[in-house]
């Protein structure tokens, strides 16, 4: 009875702690916002700085300041954005929205190639496929995102003009950022999804359904993938981290308004509440993201129910 | 694998041989050139041999690489080896943090803690040499936990041999045993993950200095060359496919290095990723 409780009281703790260290780590960035606020202003004098501080309550100490940004916090004030000069709320709302359709595409088309990979690869181990498709895996894991997205830049819109480099005027905008997230998923989660195949794949129960002369289609659909499910899904859901730091370069490098590329101008641009609030939506998806993951996975494997 | 490291034997060659170029010296006039016979990949758009920044920014990132590994084994074997050692409670948080840490997404993280003003911790000087180290612990910091589910894994499996119980009956301190009895069983496995774990940090540093955050001009490394090259996509195409092709190769060749060296010190490895994956 006690376990739940004490998973949800650690998850706060961690996420008390991590907003701590983000409040901490903005503080120590180059430039204070006031000093920059006042730069392009030559009658601003050192009074109107120190007036100006009080108003934000930069005068206060560091701690008093994280105090009064959880209060905000939980009252549902996220404060204003300097870069965007909109409220915090306002600026990351369609932001999430634009990234969370990114990595839902993304997702989708990762999966589409890699569940036929990884189960042809778990086929045969050993055999030519498998082979072939760990050299594929494995030249995937090493290649950075960031260059591939570059390559597909150089290749599909310098070289052949087919798609835009970047924005989204229209539905064609889409594709290389999809591509260039999907492809590094799809090394990854080939290799996960052979594995977890070829647990099950000999499995007794699956034995017997062979042996009884059941078709190989059914075998597949009915026996071994609801068996190879639960850890794929873990994995995905494990892996909500490096697909948003996936989102930041490629929104950056396709010049995309989403979260990533939000959060990235707001911390290069001294944006202060934006890159907190960015910042913890992402950690607090994240984190929620791993927690369901431990959750589901007794209730997505059927020897469990 | 032979191959890699025989390209990488050429390579030095090269540099041995090739026409002595500053990777940092700027000749405008020089700008965007082709390659030629002078420049062997051209010069990028302020007329710095774009070969001779490869190989420097070769040579930066790997020991960026190494160096941060390293922190990251001491602190991951530090850790896992006390929580190995002394269970209960500090086990337990010592392996909440571990666990913590790997929830944490990663890059947008690192980009917080390498855009620190290393000057706002009171280091003063905020030179080349100043980040460069912020930003090994930085990424060490993160890096940690694998190594140190392996020490937890390999003290815990050998704290009740006969052993270490000898030892420890004979008066041995916690640390010795440690060092002389724990981490000898543990240092194969330690030495994979970390030879594994250089790939992944390549990759991370040249992502953040293709952002910006990482290495800082002029330095040349292979991310920031990437970052210049970004610009200049639709005048120099080629100065993109350089760098990159650098680090895919590199990383690649770490990794096969980490798979040998598993093969090697751990037999039955191959035979278990034969039948069941990995």
């Amino acid at each position: 009875m006690i376990r739940p409780f004490l998973t949800v009281l650690e998850t706060v703790f961690l996420l008390i702690a991590v907003s701590i260290l983000i409040f901490i780590s903005m503080g120590l960035m180059p430039g204070d916002p006031v000093d920059m606020m006042l730069a392009g202003n030559p009658n601003a004098t050192p009074e109107d700085a120190a007036r100006l501080k009080a108003i934000h309550g930069l005068d206060q100490p560091l701690f008093g300041r994280y105090l009064a940004w959880v209060g905000n916090l939980l009252t549902g004030d996220l404060g204003y954005s300097r870069l965007y000069s909109l409220p915090v709320f306002d600026v990351l709302l369609p932001a999430l929205l634009q990234t969370l359709i990114l990595l839902g595409a993304a997702l989708c088309v990762a999966l589409v190639i890699a569940l036929p990979l990884g189960t042809w690869a778990a086929h045969r181990p050993g055999g030519e496929g498998d082979v072939t498709i760990r050299a594929f895996v494995f030249t995937g894991q090493s290649i950075p995102p960031f260059w591939l997205a570059l390559m597909l830049i150089l290749i599909f819109a310098v070289s052949l003009q087919w798609l835009p480099a970047g924005g989204l005027e229209d539905w064609t905008g889409w594709i290389l950022p999809v591509i260039a997230l999907a492809l590094p998923m799809v090394a990854a989660y080939t290799r996960h999804i052979r594995s977890a195949i070829l647990e099950v794949k000999n499995a007794q129960h699956v034995l017997t359904a062979r042996a009884k002369g059941v078709r190989p289609a059914f075998v597949f659909f009915r026996h071994i993938l609801p068996g190879a499910m639960p850890p794929i899904v873990t994995i995905i859901a494990l892996d909500l981290g490096t697909l948003m730091g996936g989102a930041i370069v490629t929104e950056t490098v396709f010049n995309l308004r989403g979260t990533g590329r939000m959060i990235y101008d707001a911390i290069i641009g001294n944006d202060f509440n934006l890159a907190l609030s960015g910042l913890m939506l992402v950690t607090i998806c994240v984190i929620l993201a791993n927690r369901v993951a431990d959750m589901l996975y007794p209730l997505l494997d059927p020897r469990l129910r | 694998m032979k191959t890699l490291i025989g390209l990488l034997v050429c390579l030095g060659v090269v540099v041995v041989l090739m026409p002595g170029h500053d990777p940092n010296a700027v000749s405008l006039l020089n700008a965007m050139q082709p390659p030629s016979a002078q420049h062997w990949l051209g010069t990028d758009s302020l007329g710095r041999d774009v070969l001779a920044r490869l190989i420097e920014g070769g040579k930066i990132s790997l020991l960026f690489a190494a160096i941060t590994v390293v922190f990251a084994g001491i602190l991951g074997t530090i850790i896992g080896l006390i929580a190995g050692l002394c269970g209960g409670g500090v086990d337990r948080l010592l392996m909440r943090l571990c666990d913590a840490v790997i929830a944490l997404p990663l890059l947008p993280f690192l980009i917080v803690l390498s855009a620190i003003d290393p000057a706002a911790l009171g280091l003063g000087d905020t030179g080349g040499q100043t980040r460069l180290m912020m930003l090994t612990l930085v990424i060490a910091a993160f890096a940690w936990p694998g190594v140190a589910r392996l020490c937890r894994a390999g003290a815990q499996s050998t704290r009740k041999t006969d052993y270490v119980m000898a030892a420890r009956a004979l008066g041995v301190s916690p640390l010795r045993i440690a060092l002389r009895h724990i981490l000898p069983v543990v240092a194969a496995p330690v030495i994979v993950a970390l030879t594994l774990a250089t790939g992944q940090v390549i990759l991370l540093e040249s992502t953040l200095s293709f952002l910006g955050l990482g290495l800082q001009p002029p330095t040349a490394s292979w991310g920031t060359m990437l970052n210049n090259a970004q610009n200049t996509i639709w005048s120099q195409p080629l100065l993109a496919v350089w760098p990159g092709l650098a680090i895919a190769a590199t990383v690649m060749g770490v990794n096969l290095l980490g798979d040998r060296l598993r093969d090697r010190m751990d037999p039955y490895y191959a035979l278990k990723v034969a039948g069941s994956g990995s």
